[in-house]
């Protein structure tokens, strides 16, 4: 900024200047690994992709942030008008050289950011839905759980309004709580017969919308073993805050030892808080305004526990 | 302006009955927009209280959850269609043609309808809190299939009535927009070229531009969703082969370019104060004048960043990144022009420069939560979740309500001839900045940590960061108070104010506060120079000296 009007060079300007972009390089850089604090705990392959992403966002942003704000306080505090000074400052009505510079530097920085994130996007390898859409036929959902018809390690997860049932067709099981096993890659197939919702994991940092009428394949490998929270992250209607449900990542024996539990369980109501609620609320005079019925809870094998801790 | 075909105007009425009539006159149009407007800030700034309320503890325990549901719907659909925009169009009729020497608008009977659009359809929007069933409660996105469950079945109920009022205004802007467009481009004082004219007007001409590409997708859009709704058609619903996913793209393809329609002005009006109070020509006038029209090429190919995790392919993704990150490019050009134009200035820390200033500072933050928005990995995560929400709150709050209350102080003498107070200008600015980072600030941690948007319960790993959110609204909701007293109290009997009181240069500061009907009649002055000629010397027009001399004759002997 000090380049805006043609002057001899001021040597202690310039020395002043490096030493507080020093300081604010280093400031950035602090923020930049509290970011990682700022996220729940990392608990698939994707959640170090992404915070390392955000982590520089962080950095970069607080540099951008803080040097802005810099010069308007030294602004605010040195270029003040004396209190009876009714004159106008020296006209600067631009500077070319400073214009192309301050176009150019913020062009590649976000062209470095955008590549940088497209990379990420790629390792990922949460490709796009739109080339895993299958024509979803509703009458796949009514009764049994044709095993044959689906890979055995796909987690069939069906989104209504409120309640999340998760099917493992390999195994015959199903569930309102959902089961993974650690470190061992796993494909969902998203539907829903009734409105949007979305699956969202944030311990996973994945999240992906199900579409009514459409089938979505969905893939990720979860890296830690603990409880995680599952919620529905587009707007399904009244119950919408409540329609969660727990994920469980265990070691592959648990899982393999918990899918074969499950399977000799007898089918019973599965999770649903909006269907109690729903129930409770229908006995008061004066309940609230209209709300479309929750769905019955699904029939599973393992209902699951809402009010166990979760880690993130 | 006004032929004589209809009924020849008689003397339009003085004093305060004007604002109640059907008047032609931008300068009480725009008046009655901005109170009308402040009128359902109130409303909207009213229910903003009750999901504060609600979400301050964990649990569903201040309303019922289809109340929640209405009432953040409603916050939204207020604030945006009868706040905003009505509040940004009020200041389009009192600055457009006062700072381009224009005796009016172009069409002063369009001008009128628009506005009277407004209470019709806040009228309609409002009245569907009483309509069985309750008001919309889908979100001001709407999104099908959820907005068209009905779960009452009534053919009049909340959402019906949502998306009439919608496409109403959508009329009304349309009607606003031909109107500003038009004024802009054909009714400039003689010798005011493009590159002579105030940024407000360049911003202004660039938003509602925006405006008429954009509105005929959402009005198209909410007509179908109607059809969905009432008439058993199948756009959105997928088991009559429609697609939910068809509206979002309708409903962004406008909604983003919204955004851009609110903070353009905000641009404007940060250029067009920035100089007066630092006492220095806007820095790189003609970059920061063309970066608008930047902004309006690039808004408009952005709007699939909203749409990330709905089920888009991957070229899409990373298309609609690429663009979403050059939009930084121009907005950073701005930002660096106002600090140009601050920088070695003489500032003068009025009420309206303070409010620019946090604006400023307001919006730098915004725009850095942005790239981390466009940016695709991390939006997956925090797409949906209050990290959103404390963005778009930073830039609109933040940013464009600050930028839009350092527009009233600074006018407020120019089109009501009274002075505002600046020790309740000063607690009011004050106020405002630390009760929205109070409120906006929190809301980041919440999504990071993965709270979605629009909850009426949450877990308790949640609830610090809620009640320091809670208790930045409830400040902000106080703030509005020294802001209201101002307002009356120097409307009533503050000191009257001068034809320039802040020194300022502008065609709008050569006429009399309050300007009179046609502003300045025959007699429009020639502009000579470019605007913001703060320390040059130049005058802005012929015969300067003489206007200047003629005002202040007129002010001493009234």
């Amino acid at each position: 900024m000090t380049t805006s009007s043609p002057q001899p060079i001021n040597r202690p300007a310039v020395l002043g200047v490096s030493l507080w972009v020093g300081v604010l390089v280093l400031l950035s850089h602090w923020m930049g690994q509290q970011a990682y604090h700022w996220l729940p705990v990392q608990a698939s392959n994707a959640a170090p992709l992404v915070d390392g992403l955000f982590s520089f966002e962080t950095a970069l942003g607080t540099f951008v942030f803080a040097a802005v704000v810099s010069v308007m306080l030294w602004v605010m505090v040195f270029n003040r008008a004396d209190k009876y000074d009714e004159s106008d400052a020296v006209p600067i009505e631009g500077n070319t050289k400073l214009e192309v510079i301050w176009t150019a530097i913020p062009f590649v920085l976000v062209m470095g950011i955008a590549v940088y994130a497209m990379r990420v996007n790629h390792t990922l390898g949460v490709l796009g839905p739109m080339e895993h859409i299958h024509a979803h036929n509703s009458a796949e959902m009514q009764g049994g759980y044709p095993g044959d018809r689906l890979p055995a390690e796909q987690v069939e997860v069906i989104a209504r309004q409120w309640s999340w049932e998760f099917r493992y067709p390999g195994s015959n099981v199903s569930a309102t709580e959902l089961h993974l096993a650690v470190d061992q890659p796993v494909t969902f197939r998203l539907i829903t017969d009734d409105v949007l919702h979305g699956f969202y994991i944030p311990a996973f940092r994945l999240k992906q919308d199900v579409i009514p009428g459409r089938a979505i394949d969905f893939s990720l490998t979860p890296t830690r073993e603990g409880r995680y929270r599952l919620r529905d992250s587009q707007f399904s209607g009244t119950w919408f805050a409540a329609n969660q449900a727990d994920v469980v990542v265990q070691s592959q024996d648990d899982y393999a030892a918990w899918l074969k539990q499950a399977a000799g369980q007898p089918l019973q109501a599965g999770l649903s808080l909006a269907t109690q609620e729903f129930s409770e609320r229908q006995k008061q005079k004066n309940p609230g305004w209209a709300t479309v019925p929750p769905a019955p809870p699904p029939q599973v094998n393992v209902p699951g526990s809402p009010s166990l801790p979760h880690d993130g | 302006m006004t032929s004589a075909t209809f009924p020849a105007d008689p003397k339009p009425p003085a004093g305060w009955s004007r604002y109640f009539g059907f008047s032609t006159d931008a300068k009480v149009i725009g008046i009655q927009y901005i109170v009308l407007a402040f009128f359902y800030f109130l409303v909207g700034g009213f229910l903003a209280m009750i999901i504060r309320g609600e979400l301050i503890t964990p649990a569903s325990d201040l309303v019922d959850r289809t109340v929640y549901n209405g009432i953040y719907t409603m916050h939204g659909t207020i604030m945006l269609f009868l706040f905003i925009f009505p509040v940004l169009n009020g200041l389009n009729n009192l600055l457009i043609p006062t700072m381009i020497g224009a005796p009016d608008m172009a069409f002063p009977r369009l001008n009128t309808a628009a506005f009277w659009l407004v209470p019709v359809f806040s009228l309609l929007l409002v009245s569907s809190f009483f309509v069985p069933g309750g008001p919309a409660a889908a979100g001001w996105w709407s999104y099908p299939p959820v907005s068209i469950q009905n779960p009452l079945g009534h053919f009049i109920n909340g959402q019906f009535l949502w998306i009439l009022a919608v496409a109403l205004s959508g009329i009304s802007s349309i009607m606003g927009a031909v109107n500003f467009v038009t004024t802009i481009l054909r009714m400039r004082a003689p010798g005011m070229t493009l590159f002579r004219m105030p940024v407000f007007c360049w911003t202004a001409l660039a938003a509602q531009s925006l405006q008429l590409i954009g509105l005929p997708a959402l009005t198209g859009g909410a007509i179908m969703l109607l059809m969905d709704l009432s008439f058993g058609t199948s756009f959105y619903r997928a088991e009559g082969g429609g697609d939910p996913v068809l509206y979002q793209h309708f409903f962004w393809f406008y909604s983003h370019p919204a955004v851009y329609v609110i903070i353009l002005p905000v641009f404007g009006i940060f250029s067009e104060i920035f100089p007066v109070y630092s006492r220095k020509p806007l820095f790189g006038y003609v970059y920061v004048a063309l970066a608008s029209f930047i902004i309006v090429g690039l808004g408009l190919v952005v709007w699939v960043h909203h749409m990330f995790p709905s089920g888009v392919s991957q070229w899409m993704r990373d298309l609609f990144m690429g663009t979403t990150m050059l939009i930084a490019v121009p907005t950073g050009v701005k930002v660096f022009a106002w600090l140009g134009t601050i920088w070695r200035g003489k500032l003068r820390l009025t009420t309206p420069m303070l409010f620019c200033l946090g604006g400023l500072f307001n919006f730098v933050f915004a725009g850095i939560t942005g790239i981390m928005l466009a940016t695709v990995p991390v939006d997956i995560h925090v797409s949906n979740t209050y990290f959103v929400v404390g963005h778009f709150h930073y830039v609109i709050y933040g940013a464009a309500v600050m930028g839009i209350f350092a527009a009233i102080y600074h006018w407020f003498p120019k089109f009501t001839g009274r002075m505002p107070y600046e020790g309740l200008g000063k607690l009011h600015c004050l106020l405002t900045f630390v009760g929205a980072n109070l409120n906006f600030l929190p809301m980041h941690p919440l999504g990071l940590m993965g709270m979605p948007r629009r909850v009426s319960s949450y877990d308790p790993e949640f609830t610090f960061w809620n009640v320091i959110a809670s208790l930045g609204a409830f400040l902000l909701g106080v703030s509005i108070i020294p802001f209201l007293l101002n307002m009356l109290s120097s409307w009533i009997r503050g000191p009257k104010a001068g034809h320039n009181p802040w020194n300022a240069i502008g065609l709008e500061w050569l006429l009399p506060s309050p300007p009179p009907v046609e502003n300045f009649e025959d007699e429009v002055p020639t502009v000579i120079s470019r605007p913001y000629g703060y320390g040059t010397g130049e005058p802005l027009v012929e015969h300067q000296a003489e206007i200047e001399r003629r005002l202040e004759l007129q002010e001493a002997t009234a």
